[in-house]
């Protein structure tokens, strides 16, 4: 087997580590997230369900423990679409005209930039966790050692799948797109309705109808309660409200997540097909 | 050993000028012998939307040669190249490239040749080495092969000491140095160079030809685009001018230069218009051509001892001499001579616009 996509990750991951500055601030931001929005909005809707009676027979774990999942999902997503801004630059500076006019088969670009952003993400998510354990989140709780190394697998086979399905689609536009700025503003136009119709900062089971259907085939929506359901439970309650979510659930979001990987992967390829630099 | 009869030769009448050029050197019983060719192209056309960048282009380069495109901004050089080198889609005609044909073999193309881009196109956030191993690895090459290579190639472009500098460092020569060494890497059976000393100055273009004519030496074939007279006359084998996308002349460069005469008088007189006719009935003389100031003169004999006889004869004719100066044929005269304009003057005021919205 060809192992060209390996080449175009090493160069990737080399820049990574290489600019400590990328790779720190792609840290701290994340961790600021559960830092101040985390315990802001913990205390506050500590305070406004403190009344509402605790539901029976359920374990209740506290906003930031929910929000945590939460936060570690938007940092894959963001993460992701903003990954293939690597190839509009390379495509911009005239770098890409090197690997094009390679026997690399183009694939191989589009498989390497999503394996290079798939490994950032689950970094940033370790740390993350990492990071909300240290606050406060209670994530694992009363697992045994067995159950929390299932767990964190489980964790890390969604951030995966969820982020090769965004860096896909992030390289689609990338390659697509003209300018940086250009590409700044469509990425940014299509975070906001991934981050605000799922369940990351708060529930969606209130949401109107049509906000409802939209959050259920939210990719962001299947990643948290998969998250959720690894690090939480399959049954808990968190500001007065009740999730249950199945192992068929988790499974069917976690195809859900392949799925859309898949769609998008076939749409970077067929950008990159259409692709001439010169 | 391949036997073709070329329609794409027969056609182009201009396309090799004198008798003992490679066109007829190359003919046995009839029949175009192409087995030491390694790049044919035939009928080559490309356009930008309603504009026709490349214009019917044939020609031949033969292995081991150092081949020119000579010609302004805007000629097609690099879109010549740029398909040449699998960047565009082939639109129409036929290019064979290490016996391989580029419309259906794409990739055994690619394997066989080495690209120094145009515009730099070096990642700075890499250093020497890296930019080296990355393209080494892009070629699928073994590890061993590799290490070698990129030791073998910073030797020969003098780069050791910079092996572990990021390239964002390196002053322009030595970017250019490392983008040859890049381009040689997978020791390509061709060497495409794209206006290889644009913006260098005089001693660093120098040296890149010396490299040139190294690489040459130990037996690749270079295809250069230029707009530099100089370069292509001092490095080439083989010329080809070209202007608007089409190839107006192609020889060696002795042979380009010989169909000026052996040499060029340029005169500033009182009559221009009076002197061109009186010389033009002269046998010794090839041809005038008008300047803005004088007229510029072609003649068949050495000019040393044409000269005072040209001078007689004007003066006779009642025409005062204001300047005289002679001199062998450049290859500025020899691309007025064919293009009818200044390589120099000609910028980009009938450049090709390539796609608009690109950067």
């Amino acid at each position: 087997m060809h192992k060209g996509f390996l080449t175009i990750y090493w160069r990737d991951m080399l820049r990574f580590v290489r600019f400590r500055t990328l790779l720190f601030t792609s840290l701290i931001q994340p961790a600021l997230w559960l830092a101040f929005f985390g315990i802001a909005m913990s205390n506050n809707f500590e305070r406004l369900t403190a009344t509402l009676p605790v539901i029976p027979g359920v374990r209740t774990v506290g906003y930031l423990t929910f929000i945590g999942a939460g936060v570690m999902a938007m940092t894959t997503l963001f993460t992701s679409l903003f990954g293939g801004t690597v190839l509009l630059f390379d495509k911009n500076w005239g770098l890409m005209r090197e690997t094009l006019s390679s026997p690399l088969p183009r694939i191989h670009i589009i498989v390497g930039i999503g394996l290079s952003a798939m490994t950032k993400s689950l970094i940033q998510a370790a740390v993350i966790m990492g990071f909300g354990l240290l606050l406060g989140v209670h994530f694992f709780e009363g697992y045994t050692a067995t159950q929390i190394l299932i767990s964190l697998f489980g964790i890390m086979l969604f951030i995966g799948a969820f982020s090769l399905g965004f860096l896909f689609l992030s390289a689609a536009i990338a390659i697509t797109m003209e300018s940086p700025e250009g590409m700044q503003a469509v990425v940014t136009l299509l975070t906001m309705p991934f981050f605000f119709t799922s369940n990351a900062l708060y529930p969606a089971n209130s949401f109107p109808p049509v906000l409802r259907a939209l959050s259920a085939i939210n990719p962001l929506t299947h990643l948290v309660s998969g998250i959720r359901y690894f690090a939480i439970g399959s049954d808990f309650s968190s500001i007065g409200i009740r999730y249950t979510y199945t192992q068929g659930e988790a499974i069917t979001s976690f195809v859900a997540l392949l799925a859309f990987a898949a769609v998008m992967f076939l749409i970077a390829r067929w950008r990159f097909t259409k692709v001439t630099v010169t | 050993m391949a036997q073709v009869s070329h329609k794409g030769f027969t056609e182009a009448k201009n396309l090799f000028i004198t008798e003992d050029s490679i066109f007829l050197r190359e003919k046995v019983n009839g029949v175009l012998v192409l087995e030491d060719n390694i790049i044919e192209v035939n009928d080559l056309e490309y356009s930008f939307g309603e504009i026709k960048a490349v214009d019917n282009i044939n020609f031949v380069v033969r292995r081991g040669e150092i081949f020119s495109f000579l010609g302004p901004n805007g000629a097609g050089k690099s879109t010549v190249i740029n398909i040449l080198t699998t960047l565009l889609p082939m639109q129409k005609g036929k290019v064979i490239i290490a016996d391989h044909d580029l419309r259906t073999e794409p990739e055994k193309v690619r394997e066989s040749i080495g690209i120094v881009f145009q515009e730099l196109t070096l990642d700075r956030d890499m250093t020497v080495r890296e930019t080296l191993e990355y393209h080494g690895r892009l070629y699928s090459m073994p590890k061993a092969q590799r290490q070698a290579r990129v030791n073998e190639l910073l030797n020969l472009v003098e780069l050791e000491a910079k092996r572990n500098v990021l390239t964002r460092y390196l002053s322009g020569g030595m970017k250019r140095r490392l983008e040859i060494a890049r381009g040689l890497m997978t020791r390509p059976k061709v060497l495409f160079m794209d206006e290889p000393t644009i913006g260098l100055d005089p001693q660093t273009r120098i040296r890149i030809w010396d490299y040139v004519r190294d690489i040459n030496r130990e037996g690749t074939t270079i295809f250069l685009t230029t707009h530099y007279m100089d370069e292509a006359d001092q490095l080439s084998d083989y010329i080809s001018i070209i202007d608007h996308g089409q190839i107006i002349a192609t020889g060696k460069p002795w042979e380009l230069k010989n169909a000026l005469g052996q040499d060029v008088i340029y005169l500033e007189t009182s009559d221009n218009q009076g002197a061109s006719d009186i010389l033009k009935k002269l046998e010794t003389v090839r041809g005038v051509r008008d300047k803005s100031k004088g007229i510029i003169v072609m003649v068949n004999v050495d000019g040393t001892y044409l000269l005072p006889e040209i001078m007689d004869k004007l003066r006779n004719g009642g025409i005062k001499i204001r300047a005289v100066n002679l001199k062998k044929p450049s290859m500025d005269d020899v691309f007025v001579h064919y293009t009818g304009r200044e390589l120099r003057d000609t910028g980009t005021e009938k450049a090709v616009v390539v796609k608009p919205g690109r950067r």
